[in-house]
């Protein structure tokens, strides 16, 4: 493994593969009565979160302590953050108490390398910008695995705002390093230019990217970053993007439908495939622990570049 | 190199612990068989077999993978993590006799590890140590309660198990490394 | 007096590229000519294979004072200036406050001179404070030593407003230079609208957000009949639209930087993913911008070669890339960078590279220079066009390090620098002993 894991690029394809398999071990500990093993005693974690992300920190807080690893959550206000000290000063600072890793959320593409090149404690990417969120691709190649028993050759298909998610190109790198057949669709304004240089089918038509998908992930409108008119309204979106019944039924009877959360029921999935038989999305969630302390596990070891 | 147990002298070993367990423990209500990785879980399984031939009873089986408790795992800098497999104990511990299971008894950090495991697994009510070979070189209060054989060992001499179930002969050798 | 011996002089206003003599006296070049002997001259020989020619001038420079004196000054500007070759620069007017009046033209004058390295040339602001409403006082900046006008950093803000500028500018024949982006295009973008900008998660800022503003200036300059100069040209839309202007008859003449022509925007992703040292406004285009870009300069539709030279403070560009300020120097790898990717690469000749950063830019600031004519001041710039340089960020002048060519390894650099008959930069790593 890499020093850090700040995109998905920083893995190898055995790498991705190590990490599922130790997630599978690491998911058995959720089920003993005493939730917590003793692996990452004495090392300390500093959960960084220039955003506010009640699910990831919570996550990657149960993975760090379900692990014994001391955890230390620091969460700045945006708006101190204007009038306060640089990044790379509060690294410093952190780095001066000597963590031995740093999960960080930011807002700004790229803030985690930055960290990267001023720490010498791993850094973990947990979400960048419209960048990388790759624990989040990886908890969802997981549940995909488990479901399918196999990424290479399934027919994955991705819908909403692709243009601003780090969760689509974090998995765009992801499956398709894995063999899938990866289909994104949504309004021209929401395509990221080049987006096909990743081998990826790009259809502003619904009904040609679902059918006869294996697995569906529905990508949250971000209603606070609309503000560029992306399209006309959110009624319209529904009508055109969103998830319904009818719009499922068009995809392989076992298709499994995955959402990153959280959702906006009504905007980009209908209630009635969120809650359906189909869906997995409370099951991304359990798994997103597993997958954290595995990635948590893997990186507390040594490194080639160390 | 010199061959300690062949593929007879195993299998006589394992029937012979069988009979053991059943002595000590007065019947196998209470007892379940737990194999730590990698070589320990079958040998669990065979033992689980051999009870089973003596009083047709099933003693419920499970495997503990003990890595992510192992006290040496963050000491290196240099080199990865090692590889972690699943535990799968698919039964309550509590108020149980736990027959813990391993290939070879050595310093005893495996066990010391495999105990502290198992308590969070729940409260049993009395644990007991299986080990096919003891080498001797105990670096913690640790003893075994059923051993297949006492093997005199230098500390530079490796003890090799081999099992048909992951190597695909049945055999103990002691190799010097 | 100077007497120069022995180089070879590239000089295309007159015609000349071969091996003369210059003789300067005082502030002045006396004389021109081959086998030229001065009795009481001092007799400097020129080792063969350096070049003597008319000084360069960088028309597209932000000296930072006053203001922001923490990223540069004129003095460490201009030092800057005379390491790069360059006898003369033209200094942006955003600074604070903004020169759009005689007080700050004539601070920024004092400084220079107190200095005494390269000339500079104070480039007034179009709208008072830069804020795109009405004009600033033109012809009282004109007065002062305004070479031309402009509200670079921004396009000047409406229509309405370049147009008077052009028609008013008419007066004194003086260019309007453009900052060519279209706002409501580029918006919040930091890199330029591409493959990896995208894959990075950054913003974009298509080429067109210039060649659209490129388009609406030309089209103004044609209907005023004022001058128009697009600065730091970066795509490949934009290069048409100026050919498409210079067909027309229009007078728009243009210029692009040494990065624009020498990088692209792979830089982002490697080798230092969201490095700030490659964000700057226009942004590094793809490489058929880039292509295009030496294409022009190639066939003459570029005038111009100017740095852009923007200094920032370490710790301004020490942050996340969204939040860095646009800008890297560049006065002193532009002569190196000129070499090594044109005269070397076989896209233009000696001569045409003077051209480029020296002749034209005289012509169309309308300043003394860009020609070693009997009389012109003795600005001269002597040039090493086989000197391996490697850049090295710890020795430069300028106050700010943000480069992007750190460690480059490059073929040609300058020797040293004339201003006014005074040997103001000798570098120490070429064989020339002044």
């Amino acid at each position: 493994m890499k020093k850090d894991l700040l995109g998905i690029g920083d893995l190898t394809e055995d790498e991705i593969h190590l990490v599922l398999d130790t997630a599978e071990a690491m998911r058995e500990i959720a089920q003993r009565p005493i939730k917590k093993v003793p692996t990452l005693r004495g090392k300390t974690v500093v959960n960084l979160f220039y955003e506010p992300s009640t699910r990831t920190r919570t996550s990657f807080e149960i993975a760090e302590k379900r692990l014994s690893a001391d955890t230390l959550n620091i969460a700045v206000a945006v708006s101190s953050v204007v009038k306060g000290e640089t990044l790379a000063d509060t690294a410093r600072n952190i780095e001066a108490m000597a963590p031995d890793m740093i999960v960080i959320r930011h807002a700004s593409s790229g803030a985690p390398h930055l960290l990267s090149r001023i720490c010498r404690s791993r850094i973990i990417n947990a979400g960048d910008g419209m960048h990388e969120h790759p624990t989040q691709a990886l908890l969802d190649a997981f549940t995909i695995r488990e479901h399918k028993k196999k990424i290479d050759g399934l027919k994955v298909t991705i819908v909403g705002d692709l243009l601003h998610s780090r969760v689509l190109r974090s998995n765009v790198l992801l499956l398709t390093r894995l063999g899938a057949e990866v289909w994104v669709s949504g309004p021209p304004t929401l395509v990221p230019v080049g987006l096909e240089r990743h081998g990826v089918h790009v259809s502003s038509s619904i009904d040609e990217a679902v059918a006869d998908a294996d697995v569906v992930m529905m990508l949250r409108i971000q209603q606070e970053r609309m503000h560029g008119a992306f399209f006309p309204s959110l009624r319209e979106y529904f009508f055109t993007f969103g998830m319904t019944k009818a719009r499922v039924a068009r995809a392989k009877p076992d298709v499994i439908i995955m959402h990153p959360g959280p959702m906006n029921r009504g905007v980009e999935i209908d209630s009635e495939v969120a809650d359906g038989p189909y869906s997995v999305i409370l099951e991304q969630v359990a798994n997103g622990v597993a997958v954290r302390m595995a990635v948590l596990y893997l990186l507390a070891g040594g490194s080639e570049e160390d | 190199m010199p061959v300690v147990l062949d593929a007879d002298r195993i299998s006589r070993t394992l029937t012979r612990i069988a009979h053991e367990i059943l002595e000590r423990n007065r019947g196998v209500d209470e007892l379940a068989l737990v194999g730590i990785r990698t070589r320990g879980v079958p040998i669990a399984k065979r033992l689980a077999r051999a009870i089973r031939d003596i009083n047709r009873h099933d003693v419920p089986t499970g495997a503990l993978d003990i890595t992510l408790y192992r006290d040496d795992l963050m000491r290196h800098a240099v080199g990865p993590q090692p590889l972690i497999r699943k535990t799968e104990i698919p039964f309550s511990i509590d108020d149980k006799k736990i027959l813990l299971v391993d290939d070879v008894l050595y310093t005893g950090r495996t066990i010391r590890a495999a105990l502290d495991a198992l308590i969070d697994f729940g409260r049993p009510k009395a644990i007991q140590l299986v080990v096919l070979v003891d080498r001797g070189h105990r670096e913690l209060p640790i003893k075994a309660d059923y051993v297949g054989k006492n093997v005199p060992t230098s500390p530079t001499q490796s003890v090799q198990v081999h099992l048909t179930e992951v190597d695909g002969r049945d055999e103990v050798e002691i190799t010097e490394s | 007096m100077m007497l120069l011996k022995g180089g070879r002089v590239v000089d295309p206003v007159n015609g000349r590229d071969g091996s003369f003599d210059v003789l300067i006296d005082g502030d002045r070049i006396a004389r021109v000519g081959r086998d030229l002997a001065v009795d009481g001259a001092t007799v400097v020989e020129i080792p063969s294979g350096l070049v003597v020619c008319p000084g360069l001038i960088d028309m597209h420079v932000h000296l930072r004072e006053p203001g922001q004196e923490h990223k540069e000054t004129v003095a460490t500007g201009t030092a800057a200036a005379v390491a790069g070759g360059f006898t003369a620069v033209a200094c942006m007017p955003n600074t604070s406050p903004v020169n759009d009046n005689a007080g700050v033209t004539e601070y920024i004058l004092k400084k220079a001179s107190e200095a005494n390295l390269a000339r500079v040339y104070p480039i007034g602001a179009v709208s008072r404070g830069q804020q795109g409403e009405q004009l600033a006082d033109i012809a009282e900046l004109r007065q002062a030593g305004c070479v031309a006008i402009t509200d670079d950093g921004h396009p000047v803000a409406t229509a309405m407003l370049m147009r008077r500028a052009l028609e008013y500018t008419r007066m004194f024949d003086i260019p309007v230079i453009e900052h060519c982006e279209e706002q409501t295009l580029k918006v919040d973008g930091v890199a330029h609208e591409g493959y990896h900008a995208s894959a990075l998660g950054l913003r974009g800022i298509p080429g067109e957000a210039e060649s659209i503003m490129a388009l609406r200036d030309i089209s103004l300059a044609e209907l005023t009949g004022g001058r128009v100069h697009v600065a730091h040209m970066s795509a490949r839309q934009t290069l048409d639209a100026v050919r498409f202007g210079k067909a027309r008859g229009v007078r728009v003449t243009c210029e692009v930087t040494p990065h624009h022509f020498v990088l692209t925007d792979a830089l982002l992703a490697a080798p230092v993913p969201y490095d700030t040292n490659v964000k700057m406004n226009p942004p590094l285009r793809d490489a058929a911008d880039r292509d295009a870009i030496v294409a022009g300069i190639a066939d003459g539709s570029v005038d111009v070669i100017a740095t852009d030279h923007a200094p920032h403070h370490y710790d301004e560009k020490q942050v996340e890339f969204d939040r860095a300020p646009f800008g890297i120097t560049g006065l002193e790898t532009a002569v190196s960078l000129c070499f090594d990717r044109l005269v070397h690469a076989g896209c233009v000749s000696l001569a045409r590279m003077i051209e480029l950063l020296s002749v034209n830019p005289a012509r169309i600031l309308k300043i003394p220079g860009g020609a070693l004519s009997d009389g012109a001041p003795a600005d001269i710039s002597i040039l090493a066009p086989d000197m391996n340089v490697t850049v090295d960020v710890a020795r430069m002048r300028s106050k700010s390090k943000n480069t992007p060519f750190g460690g480059w390894k490059l073929r040609g650099g300058v020797a040293a620098t004339i201003v006014g008959g005074r040997v103001v930069f000798v570098n120490g790593d070429s064989r020339l002993r002044l």
